[in-house]
């Protein structure tokens, strides 16, 4: 026992020491860039040593399985189906010709094939169709080192298995205690600083003192998940009585634009730590918050907005018009709301490269605790922003084509694909009148076609 | 470790199923991810509500009708090898010839007969084994929608059933029912054809960009 005393007190010295040397460490490359909002280039060479981590990963696998003659499962080889879009009335003027031993003269009106055209392409949606795949994490090509994306288990190798070991090591033992006390540092920082400024008088100071704050706050969450952006065109940066539209795939979007950017955000009151965060936020600019009770008014909501962006001193509005987190291959149809309140609009496409961690939070498997945990023992996350240029109402069109439009820019510019679906099909099913185009191209084919020969 | 791992060994009796259907091992592997994504709250089978949920589907004029026949016998669920087997009978037409088979072993699903059946089985509701005037009056009608009148579909389908019928039963029975559908190259009831002939049969060409990945 007496051998152990000077011992302990070494272990209780390195403790200290180690300590310190990361405390130091922690502010001098991490802290002190973030609120000056400059960058060692740490995170991109951290990047692009894991790609070649990766890469070689992904080949040993492939290798592997060679070995055993079996076929790697390749998720994402663009579906199981191939075939050409073609429209109703071509594919079953098709099935006609090919199945018709009468001669053609006069197309006839109805043929007990027909019913093959509307079976084969009912069958094709229960094997992929686009929405379902939409709403659960993006498959991917190679292998990043992480489990929960691994399909291939029984290819690993001894060395792989060592990699993914270290890997697991390094992510849960030093990135994830790392992460946390930023993380824990940023929200404290940004509810400390927001109310010391909430009690300086208004004027441009306290203006001035806000945006740092927030800004510095951003960017130390930011450097919590490891986020490595990149910002396009930033000289199209959404101005004061503007709102800002980007697509939705996880809440880590609002500290990736904000990051960059001061805004005012919109949402909704919430209880417990997000409450807090929310009070102390508005002390010192003025956000938009509604109780759950206001949500449900569309008009009170239009009117609160339609304030906001009247107002030019106030900062521009960054809404999520999807309503829902999407997985980042797609955007959904946009709520009109926001594009009918005539401000100017400013969309922002986010796209997220999956390979380092998957940023898509499914609401329906994990809670946001969880979320952030997964998000935490990733090895980072990699994204890029654009900022389109500014959109506003023309004359001619409503809400809705205006709200598609900038949907499809946002879309061709952030690489997805533009879908007319309503993010809502997660939860609920879908309304007849698409059904009802059908039935209308269809009949017009069979009874069309009735009319000529009664005229005849 | 592993929450999301699956591949082939994890498919539960996946030989057996494999020699049924005749899928690949990728294909059932990809399947089984889409039977799983289907399947929301991980019961291990589906139900009618979980193929409900697919808009595309629920937008199909025979949406109704194409869920109903992965659940014959009323029953309430099916579970992955139910569903591949229905799957299957979209399958293209396999190129050996059927005199090589052996005649002691089953018709492949995804047979010629087999395809005719099942969709025979999307018009015969009550399954006596005939598609009455009744029952193409009710496919019809899902198919249109409220835009044709009944005496326009009440002609029509009397005319279908009189040109199809030929013992002037007043109904169409399989065998009649295979007689119309003579001139139908199978592979129009299969996946991964742009639905045009191809060059397999009558010697006409495929539309170019058209190659088949469902095997």
């Amino acid at each position: 026992m007496f051998l152990l005393l000077p011992f302990d007190s070494l272990i209780v010295n390195l403790l200290g020491i180690s300590l310190t040397v990361l405390f130091t460490l922690l502010l001098v490359f991490i802290i002190v860039p973030a609120i000056f909002g400059v960058s060692f280039g740490i995170r991109k060479l951290y990047m692009k040593t894991l790609l070649k981590i990766f890469a070689w990963a992904t080949l040993r696998m492939e290798r592997g399985a060679k070995e055993k003659n079996h076929q790697l499962y390749k998720p994402y080889t663009n579906g199981i189906i191939a075939k050409d879009p073609t429209s109703l009335e071509e594919e079953i003027k098709e099935i006609r010709r090919s199945g018709s031993s009468k001669a053609l003269d006069n197309t006839p009106e109805f043929e007990l094939s027909d019913i093959f055209y509307f079976c084969r392409k009912g069958m094709e949606t229960i094997m992929d169709d686009e929405v379902t795949k939409r709403f659960s994490a993006e498959e991917l090509e190679s292998w990043n080192l992480l489990s929960r994306t691994n399909y291939n288990f029984q290819y690993i190798s001894l060395r792989l298995t060592v990699l993914w070991g270290l890997g697991v090591l390094i992510r849960y033992c030093f990135l994830l205690p790392l992460r946390i006390a930023l993380a824990f540092t940023g929200i404290s920082l940004l509810v400390i600083g927001t109310t010391v400024v909430g009690y300086l008088p208004n004027g441009r100071f306290k203006e001035f003192l806000s945006k740092h704050v927030h800004l510095m706050c951003y960017r130390i969450c930011v450097r919590a998940l490891t986020a490595i952006i990149t910002y396009h065109d930033r000289e199209n940066r959404p101005r004061n009585g503007g709102i800002c539209v980007a697509n939705h795939t996880s809440p880590i979007d609002v500290i990736i634009l904000a990051s960059d950017g001061y805004y005012a955000m919109v949402g909704q009151v919430h209880g417990g730590l997000m409450g807090v965060i929310q009070r102390a936020m508005v002390k010192a600019c003025p956000h938009v918050w509604f109780e759950r009770s206001e949500v449900k008014d569309r008009h009170l909501v239009a009117k609160r907005l339609t304030e906001h962006v009247q107002d030019k001193s106030k900062l521009p509005i960054l809404i999520f018009p999807e309503g829902t987190c999407i997985n980042n291959t797609s955007v959904m149809m946009f709520k009109k709301g926001s594009f009918e309140i005539g401000a100017t609009v400013y969309p922002v496409a986010i796209k997220y490269d999956p390979q380092f961690g998957d940023a898509f939070w499914n609401s329906s498997k994990y809670g946001m605790v969880t979320y952030l945990l997964r998000m935490m023992t990733s090895w980072a996350i990699v994204c890029s922003v654009w900022y389109l240029p500014p959109m506003t109402r023309e004359t001619d069109e409503d809400a809705v084509q205006f709200a598609n439009r900038v949907k499809s820019a946002i879309a061709r510019q952030g690489g997805l694909v533009d879908l007319l679906w309503d993010g809502g099909l997660k939860r609920e099913k879908v309304k007849d009148t698409f059904k009802e185009e059908q039935q209308k191209l269809y009949s017009k084919m069979i009874v069309g076609n009735h009319e000529d020969r009664s005229r005849s | 470790m592993g929450s999301r791992g699956s591949h082939a060994a994890r498919i539960p009796d996946a030989d057996s199923i494999r020699r049924e259907t005749g899928f690949s091992q990728a294909s059932l592997l990809r399947l089984y991810h889409r039977f799983r994504a289907l399947d929301r709250n991980k019961k291990g089978y589906l139900s009618r509500m979980d193929l409900q949920q697919i808009g595309a589907l629920a937008v199909n004029p025979l949406g109704d009708r194409i869920i109903d026949s992965f659940f014959p016998d009323g029953n309430l669920r099916v579970d992955f090898p139910g569903f591949v087997r229905v799957l299957a009978h979209f399958r293209p037409v396999d190129d050996d010839d059927s005199s090589m088979r052996d005649p002691k072993e089953p018709e492949p699903l995804n047979s010629r007969m087999n395809k005719l059946r099942f969709a025979f089985q999307l018009y015969d509701l009550d399954r006596d084994g005939k598609i009455s005037r009744h029952e193409m009056l009710q496919v019809l009608r899902l198919m249109v929608g409220v835009q044709v009148t009944e005496e326009q579909l009440e002609s029509i389908a009397d005319r279908t059933v009189q040109e199809a019928d030929e013992d002037g039963d007043g109904a169409v029975s399989f065998l009649e029912f295979t007689k119309e559908m003579l001139w139908c190259p199978a592979c129009i009831f299969s996946l991964g054809c742009a639905g045009v002939v191809c060059s397999q049969h009558m010697g006409v060409n495929c539309t170019e960009g058209f190659h088949l990945c469902f095997q």
